[in-house]
């Protein structure tokens, strides 16, 4: 009781403060780190792998094929879901172009219809022509691009993070 | 008997539980509420099959990117009564959905959500939102082609926010593309972080049910009024008051226990739906679709016209978001009967009606190509029974090869995304159709460039040879 009547209201104050600064701080010491971790994806560079995807003479030309690699930052629990498609189309002239699977609408993967030379999607009917420019339906963009090379006699694709548009 | 009554006095003696848990079961509350109030304690009902059945999964769920899939499978096909607890999650889920949304209904059309009651509406939104994100974070986690397909598609839509959407977008997939840590993150979502903010949420709703009490049945003389309102209720509840525990309860348990019956049953009866192919994203004949409560918002997608999706996929959410929380805030008093708030009953029956419409679309998916159509039967491709000429024949086959019967139909076979040409030769001529073909045209692409001169004339002639003399010949 005698406590209570020497707590002057100053120092009531002080301590309401102190305590407040000291929750304040130990909430911070955990949340932090915490908050860290959880937003560790953006923080991470973006891992770009050359993927060799077949022998240059396995791609006849004026065809598109799919072409399936694995992806650049894959971890061992990946299973099945660390690798990854692209199009890959050999131009009657030579040089190789490789699409990404995903529609520039909302990801989904497009098909490859080779008889028709059209790219079409299966979510919302987006519809693209062999050079990936948009040919019908509500995709904004083309058929993102991926870097692609020819080094000792195999394809080879750059990975890529999944396209945003 | 005598043992266990002799234990709860001992532990009430300690604990004072029924003086915590007396006051609040026997309430007094209004009388003649009647059965339009159960949905929202049978949501609770749907939310606690939910956290049973969850845990009871997260058992035997292996939360790895690499073998989710098969544990999923094993737990479906393998695992004691592994189909009936997952098809209990399922149509739990459901039944959640359902419910969240007939409450919502109710409590707007009798006007529940006035004053004092808009802080409990505002919380019940936030509810709504976070019962949609569980019921989509659990699509994912079957980790099955669908699954992966449409976290890319959640991936692609958080994008669409103006400056932070690639950051949204990287954090939902756990990286730069789906793989390793996607369902792991997707797993923390589902299982800690929105129910512990879903447990938090009722928490607060029940809570504020019990301060300002259950609202009476809204009658025509009696606008609220908040200068009024709180008195008129104390007297209300003193004078007519009845009990909540069994008067009105009794209501809540016989509904709730319909709910799980009804859940139990379908899932016994039919089972949790069948997983897709494996989550491999090198498949790509994939057909992601969401589950049926996300339909009408796929169907949305496909009808914006070109160039408005960004503004609708991050605009409609936060309008639709921010008008929901703002309505008690603006309409806190006056009517509460429905039959005099006719605004409030009309848009009921368009909102629910425009949903029902664009779940049809979604369910039937016209936009889509139908990528399974078969090739056009001779009795289809003859005209009006006789024997067509080489050309006809040649114009069918290209017509079925060059993916033209993807989106159009002739004589109910081919998708819908384009016009049905059973009778196209009455209304085009030659000319028309030759133009179409080559240069395209709204939703079509040009085909001049794919195909050869004498392969335009076939499809030319194919076209030009349906009409209603060829339909009537198939019959």
């Amino acid at each position: 009781m005698s406590e209570t009547q020497e707590t002057s209201p100053e120092r009531r104050k002080l301590l309401v403060r102190l305590s407040i600064l000291l929750g304040s701080i130990g909430a911070a010491l955990v949340a932090v780190p915490v908050a860290g971790f959880l937003l560790g994806p953006l923080f991470e560079p973006v891992a770009r792998k050359w993927r060799a995807v077949g022998a240059v003479d396995r791609f006849e030309k004026g065809k598109t094929v799919e072409v399936k690699f694995e992806d650049a930052s894959s971890v061992p629990w990946a299973g099945v879901t660390g690798n990854t498609a692209a199009w890959l189309r050999h131009e009657p002239g030579g040089q190789f172009i490789a699409f990404s699977v995903n529609c520039t609408h909302l990801g989904c993967p497009v098909r490859w219809l080779q008889d028709a030379e059209l790219f079409m999607c299966p979510c919302h009917g987006g519809v693209y022509y062999k050079d990936g420019t948009v040919a019908a339906g509500p995709p904004p963009h083309p058929l993102i691009r991926y870097p692609v090379r020819v080094q000792d006699g195999q394809v080879e694709i750059l990975t890529s993070p999944t396209p945003i548009t | 008997m005598r043992f266990f009554r002799q234990a709860w006095q001992w532990f009430d003696a300690r604990t004072d539980a029924s003086k915590v848990i007396g006051p609040v079961l026997k309430h007094p509350v209004p009388p003649h509420t009647g059965w339009m109030y159960v949905f929202g304690s049978a949501t609770l009902f749907a939310f606690l099959i939910q956290v049973f059945t969850g845990i009871a999964l997260a058992t035997a769920y292996v939360s790895s990117s690499g073998q989710a899939y098969d544990s999923l499978q094993w737990i479906t096909h393998e695992a004691f009564l592994g189909r009936l607890i997952r098809g209990m999650h399922y149509f739990g889920a459901s039944a959640m959905v359902l419910l969240v949304g007939i409450h919502m209904i109710r409590t707007f059309l009798t006007g529940s959500y006035k004053f004092p009651r808009e802080l409990n509406w505002v919380v019940g939104v936030v509810l709504l939102g976070l019962t949609v994100l569980m019921g989509f974070t659990g699509q994912l986690l079957r980790w099955d082609q669908n699954g992966v397909w449409s976290t890319i598609v959640a991936a692609e839509q958080a994008g669409r926010v103006p400056i932070i959407g690639p950051w949204i977008a990287r954090l939902l997939m756990g990286g730069q593309t789906v793989g390793g840590a996607t369902l792991s993150r997707f797993f923390a979502y589902h299982v800690f972080f929105i129910p512990a903010v879903i447990f938090a949420m009722i928490a607060l709703h029940l809570g504020l049910v019990l301060r300002h009490g259950i609202s009476e049945k809204p009658s025509a003389s009696r606008p609220v009024d908040p200068g009024t309102y709180r008195a008129w209720y104390e007297n209300m509840l003193k004078r007519d008051g009845v009990p909540f525990w069994p008067d009105a309860a009794w209501r809540d348990v016989v509904f709730g226990v319909l709910v799980v019956a009804c859940v139990v049953f379908l899932a016994w009866r039919f089972g949790p739906p069948e997983l897709t192919k494996p989550p491999d994203p090198t498949i790509v004949q994939a057909y992601p679709r969401p589950d049926w409560y996300l339909l009408w918002y796929f169907a949305v997608l496909a009808q914006l016209p070109h160039g408005t999706e960004s503004y609708v996929i991050v605009g409609a959410p936060l309008v639709a978001g921010i008008c929901l929380i703002l309505l008690p805030l603006i309409f806190n008093r006056g009517q509460r009967a429905p039959m005099r708030r006719p605004w409030a009953m009309a848009s009921i029956v368009i909102i629910v009606m425009s949903v029902g419409v664009l779940w049809v679309e979604g369910e039937r998916s016209p936009w889509s190509p139908e990528f399974n159509a078969a090739a056009l039967p001779p009795q289809v491709v003859q005209a009006n029974g006789q024997a067509v000429n080489a050309q006809i024949s040649q114009g069918a086959q290209l017509f079925h090869e060059k993916g033209c019967e993807y989106c159009h139909s002739v004589s109910g076979y081919g998708g819908h995304r384009g016009p049905d040409l059973t009778t196209a030769g009455d209304r085009l001529t030659k000319e028309q159709i030759t133009l179409r073909i080559l240069n395209g045209g709204y939703n079509m692409p040009a085909f001049s460039s794919s195909l050869k001169p004498d392969e335009v004339s076939a499809l030319v002639a194919f076209v030009k040879s349906r009409s209603v003399s060829t339909v009537e010949g198939d019959k």
